[in-house]
This record gives structure tokens, sequence and C-alpha cells, in this order.
């Protein structure tokens, strides 16, 4: 987030797509459902009718896969209405120009024949969102989980930095962030081209801070993204495999590609809590600590550093992560020397610019921080790029509209989009083995629109089959008008109706971000 | 050209008695005789004295018939309207005098009376903007918006007037407060949800003059700067919201109501909503919650409505006998308006009568006069030659005011200080049969019944005391139970939220102060001395009329009645539960109590 | 600023602070239960209830603004007195199973009968008898103990916008409950337990807590929730090594207390018997246990017997900073930058 949850309850408006923040993001639902109430505006777009579209002011029903369209037509009727922030683009920003001749094109008639929202829905959107003295735009999976996630992401900023949105305080970009480090894995280097705190692989003043400070020769060739990891294991290039606390034979699109790989794998070890998909098809699997076991720090979706604390014990021989990292290292002989988390924390801060103010006592004394914090004496930063973008000016890039992946035909006439429901999380490692959440949500609920039920024979809570072109999986359904005609919804929480065998290897050139939100599928009544 | 008006009225109490039935007897009669053209019937609104209607009055001649049925109709007709003769078997009785007057002027009910608020009702037809008009109806408005709006606030000021719906707040003060907050949006609220048991004169006031308390609203409005009004009117009144939306109608039609009022450039919207009835909706706070929807409940103040109101606007809140006032204020002038009444409290008050007195009804009274004034002239003294014993003012949030009070005058401080309070004008006469435990005990039944349960002192604490009091006149009561009552009823006043339960306690600590023996009898003799606490009596049986018919002894649930056939039976008084059910088998009154 | 005086202590407040605020800054304990800042202010407990002087009545210092000038006192005998009968009438519709209640040692009823020295109410009567209704997984409703301070049907409504609770009845018969008093999980209620949380006495108790000890004999400890990216700041009550109950972090910025429904009931699978306890290694095509030098030993010398460039790692983000810190220095060490992990999901 370029902004903080906190300033979610002021803002003057509100602009969530693809995001189901009650479900995904139920405490940041709070905060925008305080803010509806102390009057601000809402406006909300998503191909579902979720809660949210309940409370808003404009809801924009799209069809999967057509945000850039969308938001193209609202900076569109932006620049037509005059609502852009002149100053802001003059003085913050390049490339205005190629944008502006790029959404021409995009007339709210136009884009009602891609998205089907209504001309004056968008037009009544954009003016809300392009008068607003401040605006914040909030977006999850629903925006990045296509094969162009990275377009829809420069569209959702062409049109902040348009209306002068970045830089202030209740306003901006927005991702909400899914996992609860997600952002901190990032920050830490788990990504193939970078370090810590983004520092660039291949660059020669951070590879050389980096050898210096561990002792070693470090590879200047950016790595693989896990979707490429995976084919690179079928193609034999990639024989062992370290996994730590993932369960992509879950998680990741088209399974049956995962599922081939992990068998295949010469060598495959995994960390975990529980003996997860992936962990039945390892060789080794080491027992970890959960969060309530062990200390460290997590970086939520604000960019606030928060301390973890060891509650209990870790059951039986199970080490945290870190401690069996740290033994690891021993036994490949290396150096390392880590009595504690905080002696790793204190390595991290020494060597990230943007973490360098941050430390234990900070934390523990001041309930998290949130980077950029640079110094022991910076407060932290609640929100980004005030006065100045990080990299200078901000750039606006062209973005077109192109039709997702897949698309529907007569064999698979219905698109299938996924998520999450409030009740579990992810591949339900966690969730399923509590025992109230498993008694409470004790299986998938398709949904699916009533006229398509109707169509298909099916009733509410009838077993179904679901095939794409890769896979066939059952589960029963949920009849409801939260999906629109033609569109149904499944998690991906629950092994018995593994979604990810249906979702393709599609992927976003750039992000490498699989295509989990689009999928051709058939639905059938279960014999 | 009418040679004879009849006037009947048509309040609810008259209606209820057959008002309606009397309507078209006359209209069949007179169609008989072929004498509609000669006669004009006029349906009025309430005239007060319901205890004696249907009512009756034929003009010019100003005779007034009471208690008159259909039946009587064919005679009234053929001697009074035919003949010229009056019927006198039809004319009011002076309980006092035992003479029978024709005139209404005459009857002490009415003269004692200073009809300001009522001056209308029962006297036009309240469903007829004309006759409001021809009585200098409207004529207020027009000269309030001639004003400068802050002027007529601070006419209504000087007026004096304070608030008729219970705690007697100055109006002028309320409205310059809801004139003073910003804001671009502002209420007028008419409370109309008149909850205190046997009170009625709001109701009176809207089926009888209609326009006088819309013309009130529109004057509130025009001073605090609002454009829209809500009259909450309780759904149980349905002929005054029938009036009233008639009213609303003729108004608008008037260009009373509307856009750009009587070319003032005043434009103003008038909403009826009806409540469910809920005594606590009488109080402000509540009433605005019932109004947006929300459960009934009261809300801290501050903020106070004129501050932040209906749906958080500015909201200045009156109650119908209040906002009745103020065309005549405005027509009148702040200063004839203040001649009326008392110092601290300025014009009338109306109050409904009832009780043991002889004449019950509403009748309205300049500030000042005394109890006993109401109770024995308007009243006509207590029924029955019976012995005064007190009277509850005020309603249930009201006191009790011994006789030692006959002489306290009528108004706000004197009644307050006395632990009562003017409340919206209940005025329930009790004579020496009436016992004050019971009394207290029936109150807090009231109150406790119509707790809302948001705050704890008048949830717990009204149940706490009402099983206290149903424990003393069962016959139950301890040592302690006055001592807790007193405590009790000190918190729940001193602590609760809102008005309600700030009074509730009145009854019981009112009856405590000025009739502890009544308490201490039924405590610790076990004894009621009014007679009517069922498991207090005593039963015994008269020998002399104690027949030995045996249907006593059968009926006893405890055994406790012993004797031969046809020889005077006895109650065991150590077996006897005090159930009664002797006293009403025996056919020859031999069973007594003491 | 304000300027008042309470017992006889000058303060300024703010303008709009109300007296309880006033009375916080010096330090003045003023006994609540319905009083929650985030919350509306609805001043029905009346346990705040001061003295101020020219006031008709005693006055909820929790709703009422201070104003300049003001004279309050808060400990007269007056005071203390409606202070001791509303909670003596409180006392009597409530049971006394103290012995065995769960929020004993936690409970705000039995903290301030102790203050005012209750032991039982002054008055007895009617008390109404409510079925207790546990048929979610989630927690115990036992409306018997219900003090009807509001803050529950308030939280639900005003911070969670579920709005699944209400006041049913009137009076004393009023009661706590859903739209057709049916069962909670029949409601539009999602579980984000935070009424739990707010209710002053032992009416709502989580099922994971029951029998989990009382209060003194529990230890907590301040963490961050492990599902999604809000990062919410939980406390975890803990004995015996288990944690044995979960409460949102009023202190945290991220949630300001707030939970949902797996933040708040998400913890039961730290204690499932299925949790990994011993290395396992795979021999003859199954997994079995093993010592962690033999597991330890075998992943390092298999590492070595690869290329770096045949060796990929799948970071987590669900570890801590420090683990996804030392998991991605350990593989870059090893020469390979092919280091991911599930950002994209």
């Amino acid at each position: 987030m370029t902004n903080s949850i906190g300033e979610v309850e002021n803002s003057q408006l509100m602009f969530v797509i693809g995001s189901n923040t009650t479900e995904t993001h139920p405490v940041i639902s709070y905060r925008m459902r305080r803010a509806k109430k102390k009057g601000a505006t809402l406006i909300v777009a998503d191909p579902r009718r979720i809660e949210l579209a309940e409370y808003a002011d404009v809801f924009l029903q799209l069809l999967p896969g057509t945000n850039e369209a969308l938001l193209n037509g609202m900076l569109h009727v932006i620049i037509e209405e005059g609502l852009v922030d002149k100053e802001f683009i003059q003085e913050r920003t390049e490339g205005f120009a190629a944008v502006a001749e790029t959404v021409k094109k995009y007339t709210p008639e136009y884009v009602e024949t891609i998205t089907g929202v209504a001309a004056d829905d968008l037009r009544q959107a954009a003016r809300l969102y392009g008068e607003a003295e401040s605006a914040a735009i909030f977006y999850t999976m629903g925006i990045t989980q296509h094969t162009k996630g990275t377009n829809n992401v420069l569209a959702v900023a062409n049109l902040a930095m348009a209306t002068g949105n970045l830089g202030k305080p209740s306003s901006g970009v927005n991702p909400l962030r899914g996992q609860n480090n997600v952002q901190g894995a990032c920050d830490m280097g788990g990504l193939p081209n970078v370090i810590t705190g983004y520092q660039k692989v291949g660059d020669s003043a951070t590879m050389e801070k980096f050898e210096k400070s561990w002792s070693t020769k470090l590879n200047p060739e950016p790595g693989l993204t896990v979707p490429e990891i995976f084919s690179a294991v079928l193609q034999g290039e990639i024989k062992a495999l370290y996994i730590m606390g993932e369960n992509p034979a879950i998680s990741d699109a088209d399974l049956v590609q995962v599922h081939a790989a992990l068998d295949k794998v010469d060598f495959l070890v995994v960390q975990d809590l529980f003996l997860t998909e992936t962990a039945c098809r390892a060789d080794v699997v080491f027992p970890a600590a959960a969060f309530a076991e062990k200390d460290g720090t997590f970086v939520n979706t604000e960019r606030r550093v928060q301390r973890v604390r060891k509650a209990i014990d870790p059951p039986g021989e199970a080490k945290p992560d870190w401690l069996i990292l740290n033994e690891l290292a021993a036994e490949l002989g290396l150096n390392w020397k880590y009595d504690q988390a905080e002696d790793i924390f204190n390595e991290i801060t020494r060597l990230t610019p943007s973490y360098a103010g941050i430390s234990y006592p900070r934390l523990d004394r001041e309930g998290g921080l949130q980077w950029p914090c640079p110094s022991p004496d910076h407060p932290g930063t609640r929100y980004l790029h005030q006065g100045q973008f990080t990299k200078g000016k901000g750039s606006f890039v062209p973005v077109e509209y192109r039709p997702s992946a897949e698309s529907v035909d007569e064999d698979y006439p219905l698109l299938l989009t996924t998520g999450r429901n409030l009740y579990n999380y992810h591949t339900g490692t966690m969730t399923r083995h509590c025992d109230c959440i498993a008694e409470y949500k004790t299986e998938e609920l398709i949904q699916v629109n009533y006229a398509d039920a109707q169509d298909l024979g099916i009733e509410d809570g009838d077993l179904v089959t679901v095939s794409s072109r890769r896979g066939t999986i059952e589960a029963r359904v949920h009849v409801a008008d939260i999906v629109p005609r033609g569109v149904i919804f499944m998690t991906f929480h629950f092994i018995e109706a593994a979604v990810n065998m249906l979702t393709g290897h599609a992927l976003d050139p750039v992000s490498k971000t699989p295509e989990l939100k689009v999928t051709a599928v058939r639905l059938a009544k279960k014999a | 050209m009418y040679e004879k008006h009849v006037l009947i009225c048509a309040g609810t109490g008259c209606i209820s008695s057959g008002a309606i039935e009397v309507q078209d007897a006359l209209e069949a009669e007179l169609k008989k005789h072929n004498m509609q053209n000669k006669v004009r019937i006029i349906m009025s609104g309430c005239h007060g004295f319901c205890e004696k209607g249907p009512l009756f009055i034929v003009f010019p001649e100003d005779i007034f018939y009471c208690e008159i049925t259909a039946e009587d109709v064919p005679e009234l007709v053929e001697e009074h309207l035919i003949k010229g003769n009056i019927v006198d078997r039809l004319l009011y009785l002076d309980p006092t005098t035992g003479q029978r007057v024709t005139s209404h002027e005459d009857i002490l009910f009415y003269s004692k009376q200073n009809r300001l608020v009522l001056r209308n009702c029962g006297v036009i037809d309240p469903e007829n903007i004309d006759e409001y008009i021809l009585r200098g109806g409207y004529l207020g408005l027009k000269r309030a918006l001639t004003m400068d709006p802050f002027d007529v606030v601070g006419e209504v000021k000087k007026s004096g007037l304070r608030g008729r719906g219970g705690a007697g707040f100055s109006t002028g003060m309320k409205w310059e407060f809801a004139f003073n907050s910003q804001n671009n949006k502002k209420y007028v609220v008419c409370n109309a949800d008149e909850g205190d048991p046997g009170a009625f004169m709001d109701r009176s006031v809207l089926e009888g003059d209609p326009h006088a308390v819309l013309e009130g609203i529109l004057i509130a409005g025009q001073a605090i700067g609002s454009d829209e009004a809500y009259v909450y009117v309780r759904a149980e009144y349905p002929l005054a919201i029938r009036r009233l939306r008639t009213a609303i109608e003729q108004a608008e039609e008037y260009g009373m109501i509307g856009e750009n009022i009587l070319n003032s450039g005043f434009n103003f919207k008038v909403n009826i909503k009806e409540g469910a009835g809920a005594f606590v909706c009488g109080e402000e706070t509540a009433l605005l919650a019932s109004i947006e929807g929300e459960r009934g409940m009261p809300r801290p103040r501050p903020p106070f409505p004129a501050v932040k109101g209906l749906w958080g606007k500015p909201t200045c809140i009156n109650n119908v006998e209040t906002l009745a006032n103020v065309p005549l204020i405005l027509r009148r002038g702040a200063d004839w308006f203040s001649s009326v009444g008392t110092e601290g409290s300025k014009g009338t008050k109306i109050f409904a009568l009832t009780g043991k007195v002889n004449n019950t009804g509403l009748c309205e009274v300049a500030m000042g006069i005394t109890i006993r004034e109401i109770v024995f002239d308007i009243g006509g003294g207590i029924r029955e030659g019976k012995k005064y014993k007190a009277v509850q003012i005020g309603g249930p949030s009201g006191g009790c005011m011994p006789e030692s009070h006959l002489d306290l005058p009528v108004d706000f401080d004197s009644l307050t200080a006395a632990g009562a309070m003017m409340g919206s004008g209940g005025m329930v006469v009790m004579d020496e049969e009436t016992c004050m435990v019971d009394l207290a005990r029936y109150f807090l039944a009231f109150t406790q019944n119509e707790s809302c349960g948001k705050c704890t002192p008048c949830r717990e604490g009204t149940k706490r005391m009402l099983e206290t009091l149903e424990r003393i006149t069962q016959g139950k009561g301890q040592e302690g139970d006055i001592e807790l009552l007193e405590k009790i009823a000190t918190t729940v006043k001193d602590s609760s939220l809102c008005g309600l339960g700030q009074t509730a306690p009145n009854p019981v600590l009112t009856t405590v102060r000025y009739f502890k023996d009544e308490y201490e009898a039924h405590i610790f003799d076990r004894r009621c001395p009014a007679g009517q606490c069922k498991e207090l009596l005593t039963y015994y049986i008269d020998e002399e009329l104690c027949t030995g018919c045996r249907a006593c002894k059968k009926v006893c649930p405890a055994d406790a009645i012993e004797g031969e056939k046809k020889e005077p039976h006895v109650i065991i008084q150590e077996k006897c539960i005090a159930c009664g059910a002797c006293l009403d088998r025996c056919k020859f009154d031999a069973v007594k109590t003491k | 600023m304000i300027s008042l005086t309470i017992n006889g202590l000058n303060v300024e407040v703010e303008p709009g602070d109300t007296i309880l605020q006033a009375a916080e800054k010096l330090g003045i304990r003023i006994p609540t239960f319905c009083y929650e800042p985030e919350l509306s202010q609805v001043g029905a407990c009346r346990m705040c209830v001061v003295e101020v002087e020219k006031a008709r009545t005693l006055v909820a210092s929790c709703c009422t603004p201070a104003t300049e000038g003001m004279v309050v006192q808060t400990d007269t005998e007056r005071v203390f007195e409606a202070r001791r009968a509303n909670l003596s009438l409180l006392l009597a519709s409530h049971p006394l199973d103290c012995l065995t209640c769960e929020k004993t040692g936690s409970c705000k009823l039995q903290d301030y009968c102790y203050d005012y020295g209750i032991s039982e109410s002054d008055f007895k009567g009617e008390r109404l008898e409510h079925a207790l209704d546990d048929t979610n997984p989630f927690f115990v409703r036992d409306m018997n103990k219900c003090i009807l301070c509001g803050l529950c049907v308030r939280k639900c409504d005003e911070i969670n916008g579920a709005a699944a609770i209400e006041f049913m009845n009137r009076g004393f018969d009023s009661k706590v409950t859903t739209f057709f008093d049916d069962p909670l999980e029949e409601s539009t209620c999602v579980f984000c337990g935070m009424c739990v949380d707010s209710c002053p006495v032992g009416a709502l108790t989580p099922k994971e807590s029951m029998r989990g000890g009382r209060s003194w004999q529990l230890s907590s400890v301040k963490t961050v929730c492990p599902y999604c990216g809000t990062g919410c700041g939980l406390e975890l009550f803990v004995r015996d090594n288990q944690v044995v109950g979960v409460k949102g972090d009023k202190e945290s910025p991220a949630n300001n207390g707030h939970t949902c429904v797996k933040g708040h009931f998400g913890t039961g699978f730290l204690k499932h018997p299925d949790r990994l306890k011993n290395p396992l290694v795979r021999k003859n095509g199954e997994l079995v246990e093993s010592s962690w030098e033999d597991a330890l030993r075998l992943v390092a010398s298999k590492l070595k017997e690869f290329k770096p460039s045949e060796i990929a790692g799948l970071a987590s983000a669900r570890a801590t900073n420090e683990e996804n810190y030392l998991f991605q220095k350990l593989l870059r060490t090893l020469g390979t930058n092919h280091i991911d992990h599930c950002a994209r999901l």
C-alpha cells in the first residue's frame, strides 16, 4: 500500500476494484464501512456482486478480465471532463500525453461493449473519482491474477497519477496483500531478481556489499520465478527443490503440471507444520514451528514491520524455520552465528537501507514501524511518494485492452474465477486444522447464478462436475446471485475440490502471475 | 338560511358514547320533518366534558343538552326544534345545587375555565379551514412572516411560554438554541405521542383544532429556519390523524403549507409519522430515534436535539399543546399572553380531570389556580359525598398531593417543589377508598411496563420497586421495605438516563412522603386502611344476615368456614387466606370485610 | 482548551472531551460497563455517574462533555450510593456462579462488586431464564449473565457492520439476540469474536477457552496474526504451553483490537495432533521419522551433489522476515538465484 490502513477510515472516496475486502481483508473492510458511515463515497468494481457492492454508491459489475478497459474508460472521462490534476501531472510525472492519446478511443460506450458496464455508470464513477479531493484505490488479486495483471496495475497507477492521488493521506494505490508476511518475504529478497529491500541482483554495488557481508561469491544472474521453476523441473534443468512453508500442490495454477514437477524433481525438501499435499511428495520433511512458537517480524500490507513473539514451545522436536536453516548452514560448513532471531534482524537492517532505522527495541516500544525507515530517529513512512516519487518522476505507461488467454466456447461456456472465503485461508493447512472453523465450513461450495443453474437443471446443494481444458473436479453448488450469469466462483481452500486442477498456466509476461481469475469451464450435474 | 344550528360533539369520547348515532338519528328526524334546510348540523371537536357526552347544543339560544342518545332525538326535534320548548330532563343537572342548567356558561365546569388553547374546540368544524380562519386563524403566521425570524423567537421567549409536555422548559429558549445552530437543514418536530394514562388533551386539540397546531408548527419553522416538520402521533389516534391530514391538505390548498407561503419566500413541508404507542417515545430523543426508524430508546443529552437532532440535524421539538399556544402569542402579542398565569408559569394549562370527581373531562385553567378550585369547582367535588384524599398530578411521572396541599397553586415550580410535576396534565382524584400503596403500585406497574430497558436503574429498579410494592399490598411486606423503596427510588430518580426513569419513582416517593402511615399499616398491621388490598382484609360473617345456605362453605378453598346447615356460619381467621371467594358467592350480603 | 475541576483538582481538556476523559487525565478511576471509546456513547449502564454542580440529577460522565468551569465530584456519598445501588440491581438479575464462571478474575461486575462491597444483591425477585445458545462451534452465549450494556450490539453494528444482534423486547424483558431470536449461525454473524472481547461479564465465552484457566493463571503474549496481510495485532493467552485464548490487540495500529473469525478463532491448528513433531526422511518410498542430525546431514550432502543452477527454493509468505532472509541467503550462498515464493497467489 502506498498509504496506511489507519487512513482508510478518513477516506473521502474509496475505489475498490478486484477485491472482496469483507472476506479477504475483513478488518480493513470494517474501516471501509466506517468511512462510508462517516460520509465517504464508495465505488466498487467486481465481476461478483460482493458484499461491499451493497454499500457502494456506484457498483460496476464488469466481466472477468476487462479491468484495464474499465480503468482506461474512467481516465477517458476524467480527461474529457477536465478533472485531471494538471499541476501534479506537470510537476511530478512524465508520459501523460501518450496515455491521453491511448485512452481517447475508450469512450464509455466502447468500454461498455468490452466490460458490460453501462456507459452512464462508468461516467458517474469516473466523475466521482475525478472530483474527489482525495481518492484511494484498493485492489487485490482481481487486478493482478491475469495475463495482463501488470497492465492492470499500470492502468490503476495512470488513473491515480492523472488525478494527483498519490503522496497524500487517504489516497494512493493500495494493493491489499493476501498473506501475513508476503510483504516481508518480498522485502527480504524471497524473489529471483532482488535481494533485501529490492536491491537488484546483478547490480555491482549491491553484489559487492552482500558478497562482503556474507563472505561468499554471488551469482549475478537473476533466477527463475515459481511457474518457471516448475517448468524447468519438468525440462530437467532444476533437480533439487527446497520448499519452506508453501503448499504449491494445491495453491498453484495448473496443478497437473505442478504435481508432475513435484513428482519428477530428484530431491525435494519441505519444511512445514503439517504433512501437506506438497510435503507428502518430499524426500525430507522438516517439522517447523508455527507463528506462536517463535520470535521474529512480519510486515503487513501497509509496510509495517511488527514483532512476532514466542508464546509457547513448538510440539515435539519441531523448530523455528530460522533455526533449521541455521543448523543446515552449519551442516553445509557455513560459519553463521545466529543465537536468536534478533541477530538476524540486525544483519538485515545493516544491509537494507529502507530498514536501517528499525530495531527490536524500537518495535517493542513503538508497536511497529512502516518502512522506509532509514534511521533510528525516523518515525517511519505513513504514506509513500510525498513530494516526490521514490524514483524521481512518476511514469505514465499506455495500456491497451487485450483479451484474456482463455475465452469461453461451446464446450466450455462458463468463466471460472477463483479466490478465498472468509473462514478459510489458502490451502487450509492452518484453518482446516482448527476444529471450530473446520466444523463450520466443511466443504467447497461453487457459486452459480440462478439462471445458469436453471439452464443446467442444477439446484442448490447438488453435486456437480466442473471441467476445464485441463481437468475435472467435483463439488457442491451454492446457487446465488452474487455471481452474474455466465460466471462461476470457487475457492482454492479444499483439496477435495482442488480448483487449480482446472486453472491454466498462462502467465503475465512481466510478473509471471498466473491467470487464476479467468478459466473457461463446463458444469454438469453429477449423475 | 338556517334557523338553528345543532352542534354535536364529535370528539373521540363522545363518538364512543354514541355521537354518530345521534347524528344519524337527527338527520333522519330532520328529513322526516323536512327541516334539512332549516337546521344545520355541525360535528365539532371535543368540548372537554366527556363525562356527560354525547353533547348536543342548540344555537342560537345556546341550550346545552348532555348524555343524549339516539332515542332522545325525536323528542328534541319535536319539542325543541319544532315547538321551541326546552327539554328539561336532558339538561345538565348541577350535582351541588340539584338544579337543571340550560347554558354551558352557567356550569361551573366551564365557568372556572380559561379556554385559550381550547378556544376553537367544540366551536368550529375542525375539517373546515375556513372556520378556523374566520376565528382569526393563520393571522399569527401572517404576522410572523412579516417579522425577522430572530424577533419571532424573541416574541415567544418574551411570552414566557414553557413546554406543556412534561419538564416545562422555556419554549423560546429551545427555539433560540435551534435558531443559533448553523445548518442547511433543520427540523421542527411536533410531539403528539401523548402517553400518560387518562390524558387526552393533545388528542382533543388535534381533533378539535388541528390548524392551530399546524400554525404553531409553521411559525416555529419560520423562526428557527427550518423547512420541514414531522408530527409524531400515536397510531391509536386515528381520528386525530385523519383530521390532521385533512388540515394539512387544506392548508396546502390555501398556500399555508408548501412553496413560497403567503408570498413570503418561506417554504415548508409537514409530514405525519405514526408511532406505535410506546410511552418512552414521548421522550424527545427516543421519539427522534423512532422517526429515524431505530428502536424508540432515549439517547444521552447533550447533544440536545436543538443542536443535533433528527438525522443529526438541529431539531426543535415541542408538544401539541405548546405549539397550539404559539399562534395566539404571535397574533395577540407576548404581553397579552404573559398577562395570564403566574410569575414563572405563563398562560394556561389543560388538565385531564379523572377519578372520583363528579365532573370528569378536559379543562383548561389559568396557571396558578389551586388544586381545590379544580377539584371542587370544576370537578364538582368528590362523588357520592365521600372524602377527598389526594390527587395524582402529572400522570405516572407525577406525584400525589394530599389534602394539606389543596391550596397549592398549580404551576410548574410549585408542583415540582411539592414532589409532583406538571407533566402533560393528568389529574386523577382519589377519595378515602383509594389505597395509596396500591396507587403507587398501579403507576409503577405502568412505568415498569413502559421502561425501554436501556439503562440499568430504570430497567432493574422499576422492576424491583414494583415487586416490593406488590409484596406490601399482598400482605407480605417486611420491616425495611419502605427504606428499600426509598433507596431504589432515589437511585432511579438520580441516575436514570431519561425523564421516564428520573420521574418514575415520583408516585412512590410522594405516597411514602405523605401517606407513610398507610404503608406502615400494610406492613406492620397487615391492614389496608382503605379496604382495597384484598389479601389484607379480614372477612367475617354477619350472623344476622347469614341464612346458613352453605354456599360460602362450599366455595372456600381453604376450608375456613364452619357452621351447621341453616345456622349462621363462621370464618376461622387462622385458616382464611383472604381470597374473597365467599364474599363473591354470598347472595345475602352476609360476608363482610374490615 | 476547557478548564474544569474534578474533586477539587483543576484539569484542562479539548473541547468535546467528556468528563470521563478529563477524569482519566487526572488518574481518577471511574467504573464503566457500556463505555468504549471507539463506539457511540449510549450512557446506558449508569455506573459512571458523577455529581456536577448545579445539575438536577447525577450525570453519566462517559457521554457528558466537559464544559468551562464545570465542578465535578466523583467520590461523594451520593455517587457511591447510586453506583452501589445500580450494581446491586444488576446483581439481582445475575447468577452468582463465580466459582465456575469462566470470567472470574476478569469480570467487571465482580471487580466492581468488590470495590463497592457487595457480596449479594439487596434485592430479591424474579429472574429471567434464558436458554443457552451454544449451537455454533465458536462461542457460547449465556444471556442469563448479560447485563445489557450493549457493547456487543454496537461492536457488531458499528465496527463489523454485520449487525447480527440487537435488543429484543423491552424493559426488564430485554435481551440481546438475533433477528427472530434464531441461533447465531442462522444470522448475519460472521464470528469475528469482537463481541466476545467486549463483553464485560461472562455472557460470551469462546468454546476453546473453556476450562482454559483463570485470568490470573494465564500469561499473555502480544504477536501478529498468521493469516491475511492486514497484520492484526493479537494477544495470545497461554497456560501450560497452550494457547487458550485470543483477543485483538487494542494497541496495534493495524487493527485497533479488531479481529475476524480467523484471527480470533484460528489458533486451534497449533495443538492439532497431526502437527509434525519429528523430521521425516523417505526410505524405500515411505516417509519415516528421523533424527535431526541424520535429516540435516542428508539434506546438506544432497544439496552439494547438484550444480547451483539445478537448485531452486520457495521461500514463504507465512514465515518471518528473519527466516525468509536466511532462506535466500542460504540459497544465494549456494550459488543459485532461483528463489521465489507465492507472492502472486
